[in-house]
């Protein structure tokens, strides 16, 4: 006999046993879908919550950063035989710039994992407004391509992302403790002397206050004249694809230069530990679940193969091959699984667009379409796995004992 | 005392039993045996009793002869097939093939409706079953009278209809050999007198060999030949002429 022949008798008959016990079917088909439901809800929380917190945090810093190597005291080695004893002071890291940085910045252009590359050169000083005064980080950009790292022009609020010639771009919490507003005038003051007036051609808020009250935003040329470096930049922002492939690219681009590269997940170490965290306690949540689901499945399979030991001894009897009635019990757990995640897969979902509609609307949690189907099918795996060990115990029945069974 | 030696088979000849011997316990200080070299040959046609009183061995005999249990000694030819050394999977596959069973308490599968408890042996055998076996089971049905009932559940029906059913069902494969165990052990009087009839019916329309365990003598002795088992032996093996 094909075995699509006897997977149409296999199919009636679990079915069939399924709706004949109602109420046992119900009652598990109800737990499933519990279970699956609590596990499409969280998994699409988790993931959309931490994918909200990485593009939040990322929105507004580079992802890998190349910097110039450190300066380090230079030491003579001691000479073979003698003791050294040292005490060093580190050295203090003074503004410095990226040797040869335009080739540094053209080979990364070319480089594969590389999206986007912007040179900027970033120092200290002092705004004043009158008497007014705020410690102020000056970033000095080709808005072209920071445009492409830190996308500064959607969070304009006020004005345009205008930063040659005499003009800034500051943030918002700076322009309100200044009281400054579009065209307004702010002394920068970068010590040494070396002061500049600037014109605010736009005001932006990033939405990390941090931020928003120090970055003064200037063009290449103003910002190195102001923080003395000609010609020079302090670190080269890029972007690029693989977002948490960025150590082995960071670790890759700092052998390729021979400068420092620090990326985002090094600078952010503490926020990637507790998603870690996240995940593996969500993990553990679905795995606990799964199990729980698991085990309602077989032992309610396992009830249903001793209330139907006659039954089993009586298909044996009539030339039901052993295979058979072993698919006949995997067939109900696989059903009942799939109908139970199929149930629950939707009810996880509603509760999604429930969340997204009424919920704190902080941010919203996008449903991966694979999220539900997928889940069908673990559970339906599942089913036909905890199904295993009461089918085998059927399959075994010797029919002549088993006919006898009351 | 039956006197059946190995003789060559007919074309006639369904079922040969050689010498079979059964102990349960093998091989522990419980060891029992239970049947003691039983030979004996069903013919097509032929419809026979076997009796005997509790614990000779009437179940256990049965059990071999329908290949549901294994002989310690000795060899069970099924269509001149010999079955002791076949495996589960062959077993399994003869029983589809070449037997019918009824049993005592009818055995039905309250899950499906009484037309494919009929077809169920068919769908076992090669899986969705043809028009032409529907329509077998139907005219099945009618034969033993329950044309009206093919979509009810067995539980809507009394015992002595759940118990036709079955016997339409052990039918609906055409088998050679018919096996009932106390086909009419719980039914009144009345009920099992008309079970009894169909068997008849049967043996006389399709002319398998039908084996039929019995308590009640009225009913062995409607039977064209008896056998009567006794601790394990076949005491007695009568044939009633026509």
């Amino acid at each position: 006999m094909r075995l699509a022949d006897s997977l149409w008798t296999e199919w009636r008959i679990a079915l069939r046993f399924l709706l004949d016990n109602r109420m046992q079917s119900l009652l598990i088909v109800f737990g499933i879908a519990v279970g699956s439901a609590v596990i499409v809800f969280i998994t699409a929380l988790i993931t959309g919550l931490q994918a909200n917190v990485i593009e939040r945090t990322l929105g507004t810093q580079a992802h890998i950063r190349i910097l110039p190597p450190d300066e380090v005291n230079r030491v003579l080695p001691a000479e073979p035989g003698s003791h050294d004893l040292r005490l060093e002071n580190p050295r203090a890291q003074r503004l410095r710039s990226i040797l040869n940085w335009q080739e540094v910045r053209d080979a990364l252009d070319q480089d594969r994992d590389v999206l986007a590359v912007s040179p900027v050169i970033s120092g200290p000083a002092i705004a004043r407004r009158g008497v007014a005064r705020a410690s102020v980080a000056l970033i000095g950009i080709d808005p072209q391509r920071y445009q492409r790292i830190i996308p500064l022009a959607n969070d304009l609020i006020a004005g345009e992302l205008r930063v040659g010639a005499g003009d800034a771009v500051i943030g918002a919490e700076l322009a309100e403790d200044l009281g400054l507003s579009l065209g307004d005038k702010l002394r920068l003051d970068a010590g040494e002397g070396r002061e500049a007036v600037v014109d605010i051609a736009g005001i932006f808020r990033l939405g990390v206050r941090e931020l928003d009250e120090r970055y003064v935003y200037l063009d290449l040329k103003q910002a190195q004249t102001l923080l003395d470096l000609p010609g020079g930049v302090t670190v080269i922002d890029t972007r690029i694809g693989e977002l948490f492939e960025a150590e082995h690219i960071a670790a890759r681009l700092a052998r390729l230069t021979g400068l420092r590269a620090e990326s985002w997940m090094a600078t952010n170490g503490q926020l990637l530990n507790a998603l870690a965290s996240q995940s593996m306690t969500t993990e553990m949540i679905r795995v606990f679940v799964g199990i729980s689901v698991a085990f309602g499945i077989a032992s309610v399979l396992a009830v249903s193969v001793v209330q139907r030991t006659r039954e089993i001894g009586i298909l044996r009897a009539m030339g039901s091959p052993r295979g058979q009635i072993l698919r006949i019990f995997l067939l109900q757990g696989g059903l009942l699984g799939l109908v139970g995640s199929a149930c629950g897969g939707g009810v996880g979902w509603a509760l999604v667009q429930v969340f997204n509609l009424f919920g704190p609307r902080l941010f919203v949690i996008p449903v991966d379409p694979t999220l539900v189907p997928l889940a069908m099918l673990v559970a339906t795996v599942t089913g036909v796995l905890a199904a295993a060990a009461p089918a085998r115990r059927a399959a075994r029945y010797d029919p002549a004992v088993a006919i006898r069974y009351v | 005392m039956s006197d059946v030696r190995p003789a060559p088979p007919t074309d006639d000849e369904v079922l040969r039993l050689a010498e079979v011997r059964k102990s349960f316990n093998l091989g522990t200080a419980l060891e029992t045996e239970v049947l003691h070299g039983i030979d004996l040959r069903l013919q097509r046609g032929e419809l026979t009793a076997l009796i005997g009183p509790s614990g000779s061995g009437k179940s256990t005999l049965l059990n071999i002869i329908g290949l549901l249990d294994t002989p310690t000694a000795g060899e069970l030819y099924l269509l001149g097939q010999p079955t002791r050394a076949a495996d589960d999977a062959t077993r399994t596959h003869m029983r589809n093939q070449a037997i019918g069973f009824v049993f005592q308490f009818h055995h039905l599968i309250s899950a499906f409706s009484v037309l494919d408890n009929v077809l169920m042996p068919l769908m076992i055998r090669q899986g969705r079953p043809g028009a032409e076996q529907v329509e077998l089971a139907h005219s099945l049905l009618a034969e033993v009278g329950l044309a009206r009932f093919a979509a009810q559940k067995p539980t809507q029906l009394s015992g002595g209809q759940q118990q036709r059913v079955a016997i339409a069902r052990a039918l609906v494969t055409r088998p050679p050999l018919l096996l009932a165990d106390e086909p009419t052990g719980n039914l009144d009087s009345r009920t099992a007198q008309s079970v009894f009839e169909l068997f008849h019916r049967i043996n006389d329309q399709f002319g398998c060999a039908v084996l039929v365990v019995t308590h009640d003598p009225r009913l062995a002795a409607d039977c064209s030949r008896t056998v009567e088992l006794v601790d394990g032996r076949i005491l007695s093996d009568s044939q009633i002429p026509g």
